[in-house]
C-alpha cells in the first residue's frame, strides 16, 4: 500500500514528535487529560482484542483494569516491595482474574457470556467497595507513593507514553499474527473454525488473558497518573464507557479505540464541567452511534476513503 | 477408511439418524442420497463431530473417533464443507483458506509472527486449484454464492485432508456453476489423492461421479452399493427414485 510505504514512518515520527513536545507547551491540566487519554486508549484497545477481533461480549472489562490498579496500590501502600514488583504484579493479577472469569464465560455463548461476566465482575466490585479494612471501601486508596522518576506529572506523562507505545506495538503484532488472524476467523464463524481444527474455547480464553493483561497494564498507568484508586474503576459504568469507545472509534479498526477514547474522555471532562448528567449524554451518543455510525468513526472515514483503504482498516495488514 | 456402524441420533422424539451404516474405502467417491429429511446432513455432522451420536460407532483409519470434538476429528484427517455457506465473512478469500492452512500446520497460536507472510505459497496454490486466485484479496462476504461454495471447498482443502466430506457442494448453484464444480471435485479427487464423501440432490451428478452410493431413508441405510446396483434395487425405487 502506497500510503504505508511512503508516509507511514514520517507521519509516525511527526505524531511522536508532537506528543513529546506537548507537556512543554500545554498547561498542566491539558497534559493530565492527554495522559488520561493515553491510559484510557490502552484500556479500550485491550478491550477491542476481545470485542472487535474476538467477537466476544466482554461487557465488564473495567474490572481487570481495577484489579490491576488495586493490586499496585495495595502493594505500594501495604508492603515494602519495590515499585517495579507492584507494576509487574498488576497486569499479572488482571490476567489471572481474566483467566478465572473468562474460563467460565467461554463455556457460554454470546449474550450469556456477557451476562455472566457482568455478574462475576460486579461481585469483585462489591468486594472492593465493601471491604473497608483492606481496600478502603468507597474511599479508595489515596496518596500512593511513587518512585522519584515518575513522581511529577511531566515524568509520568513520558512514562505512560513510552509504555503505551510498547503496548501498541505488541498489540499490533498480536492482531496481525496467526493467533490474531485465527481469532478474527473465530469471530466471523466459530463453528467453521472448529471444523478446520481450531480449539475455539482455548483460543478465546487465550485472547481474554491477553486482553486482560493489557487492561492491567492500563491499570498500572492509571495509578502512576493519579496516585490513587477508587471502586469506580471496577464499576459497570466504566466498562460501558470503554465498550462505547470501541464502537465509537470503530471496532473493526486497529486504531479506532484510541480515537474513541480521545472523544469520550474529552467529552466527559468538558461536559462534566457543565452538567452532572454525563451518563445521560453517553446514552445519547450510543443511540446516535447505533443508527448513524455502525462501524464507528474510523470505520466511516475509511469507508469514505474507498475500498483501497479497507485492508488498512482491518488492522493495518496488507 | 471410514466405517459408520449403527449410528443413532434423536432430537426429542424424532429419530434423525436410526442405526445408519456407511463404509468409505480409500480412493472412493461415495455419495449419500435420500429425500429431504432423510438424515444426510445429520449423519455428516455426527461423523465430523458437530453432533455427538446417541449410539453406534464411527471408526476412521482403524481408530474410534465417536464423539470427539470437531477440531480433534479435523486433525485426524477429515475435513468438510457445509450445506449452508459457512465461511469467514469479514476476512479476505486468501485469509479464509490461510486460517485452515495455519491450523493444519499447528501455527494458529503463534503470537509474534506475521500472518501475512506465512503459508502464502500453499494458500495461493489451493486458490489456484479451485480457480479463486484472482479473487484472493476480496472480502469473502462479498463473493457470489457460487464462489462462496467453492471457497468452502478450498477451506476444507487447507487442512490437507485424506477424507473430504462435502455436504451438497452445488446447492443453490446455477447449472453452469454446478457443472464446473462437479468437474472440480472430480479433478481434486484424482490429482490430490482424495477420498470423497458427499451428498447431493441432483441424481444425474451422483450417478455420474460416485463409485458407491448409500441410500438413506428416514434415518436408516437402505442400501450401499455401486450405482448400477442401486439403480436396479426395487426398495430404492419405491422409497426414493420415484417408484415407477
Amino acid at each position: 500500500m502506497q500510503w504505508r510505504g511512503k508516509w507511514q514512518w514520517p507521519s509516525v515520527a511527526l505524531i511522536l514528535g508532537v506528543l513529546l513536545l506537548l507537556p512543554f507547551v500545554l498547561p498542566r491540566f491539558y497534559t493530565y487529560i492527554i495522559a488520561l487519554i493515553f491510559v484510557t486508549a490502552l484500556l479500550a484497545m485491550s478491550l477491542n482484542i476481545t470485542v472487535g477481533y474476538g467477537g466476544m461480549f466482554q461487557f465488564h472489562h473495567g474490572v481487570f483494569y481495577g484489579v490491576s490498579a488495586y493490586t499496585v496500590a495495595l502493594i505500594l501502600t501495604k508492603t515494602k516491595l519495590p515499585a517495579w514488583v507492584a507494576f509487574a504484579a498488576g497486569p499479572v493479577a488482571a490476567a489471572i482474574t481474566g483467566l478465572l472469569i473468562g474460563g467460565f464465560c467461554v463455556r457460554l455463548t454470546r449474550l450469556y457470556f456477557g451476562m455472566l461476566q457482568i455478574s462475576l465482575g460486579s461481585l469483585i466490585w462489591a468486594i472492593v467497595f465493601r471491604w473497608y479494612s483492606f481496600t478502603g471501601g468507597d474511599d479508595g486508596i489515596h496518596g500512593i507513593p511513587m518512585p522519584d522518576f515518575i513522581s511529577s506529572l511531566k515524568s509520568s506523562y513520558y512514562f505512560i507514553l513510552a509504555v503505551l507505545i510498547v503496548s501498541l506495538y505488541l498489540l499490533y503484532r498480536i492482531v496481525n499474527s496467526p493467533f490474531g488472524r485465527t481469532l478474527q476467523a473465530i469471530r466471523d464463524n466459530p463453528e467453521r473454525c472448529e471444523a478446520v481444527g481450531v480449539n475455539v474455547r482455548r483460543h478465546q480464553l487465550a485472547a481474554i488473558v491477553i486482553a486482560t493483561f493489557f487492561a492491567g497494564v492500563a491499570g498500572v498507568l492509571f495509578v502512576v497518573l493519579e496516585g490513587s484508586v477508587f471502586p469506580d474503576l471496577l464499576f459497570w459504568v466504566l466498562s460501558l464507557e470503554i465498550f462505547i469507545m470501541c464502537l465509537l472509534g470503530g471496532w473493526f479498526t486497529f486504531a479506532g479505540p484510541i480515537l474513541g477514547a480521545a472523544i469520550i474522555v474529552s467529552l466527559r471532562t468538558f461536559v462534566g464541567i457543565y452538567t452532572e448528567y454525563w451518563t445521560l449524554i453517553l446514552g445519547v451518543i450510543l443511540i446516535f452511534l447505533i443508527f448513524f455510525l455502525p462501524e464507528g468513526v474510523m470505520g466511516f472515514v475509511l469507508e469514505k476513503l474507498g475500498p483501497g483503504k479497507r485492508e488498512l482498516a482491518r488492522g493495518g495488514e496488507g | 477408511m471410514l466405517k459408520v456402524e449403527a449410528v443413532e441420533k434423536s432430537f426429542g422424539d424424532f429419530k434423525a439418524v436410526d442405526r445408519a451404516n456407511l463404509v468409505v474405502e480409500r480412493g472412493e467417491i461415495v455419495a449419500v442420497i435420500g429425500p429431504n429429511g432423510a438424515g444426510k446432513t445429520t449423519l455428516f455432522n455426527l461423523i465430523t463431530g458437530q453432533l455427538k451420536p446417541d449410539g453406534g460407532r464411527i471408526v476412521f483409519k482403524g481408530e474410534d473417533i465417536t464423539g470427539l470434538p470437531p477440531y480433534e476429528i479435523c486433525k485426524k484427517g477429515i475435513a468438510r464443507s457445509f450445506q449452508i455457506v459457512n465461511i469467514f465473512h469479514r476476512l479476505t478469500v486468501f485469509e479464509n483458506v490461510q486460517v485452515a492452512v495455519l491450523s493444519h500446520r499447528g501455527k494458529s497460536s503463534r503470537l509474534l509472527e506475521t500472518a501475512r507472510r506465512m503459508a502464502v505459497r500453499e494458500t495461493m496454490e489451493l486458490l489456484e486449484a479451485v480457480g479463486l486466485e484472482d479473487k484472493a484479496s476480496e472480502i469473502a462476504g462479498t463473493l457470489s454464492h457460487g464462489d462462496q461454495k467453492v471457497l468452502e471447498i478450498a477451506i476444507a482443502l487447507g487442512n490437507e485432508p485424506e477424507l473430504l466430506i462435502l455436504d451438497e457442494p452445488t446447492a443453490g448453484m446455477s447449472p453452469e456453476e454446478t457443472a464446473s464444480t462437479i468437474e472440480l471435485i472430480r479433478r481434486l479427487a484424482e490429482t490430490r489423492d482424495l477420498t470423497i464423501l458427499f451428498c447431493e440432490h441432483d441424481m444425474e451428478i451422483v450417478f455420474s461421479i460416485a463409485n458407491s452410493i448409500m441410500v438413506m431413508h428416514q434415518g436408516r441405510t437402505l442400501i450401499q452399493a455401486p450405482p448400477g446396483e442401486v439403480r436396479a434395487n426395487k426398495e430404492v425405487q419405491e422409497a426414493y427414485l420415484g417408484g415407477e
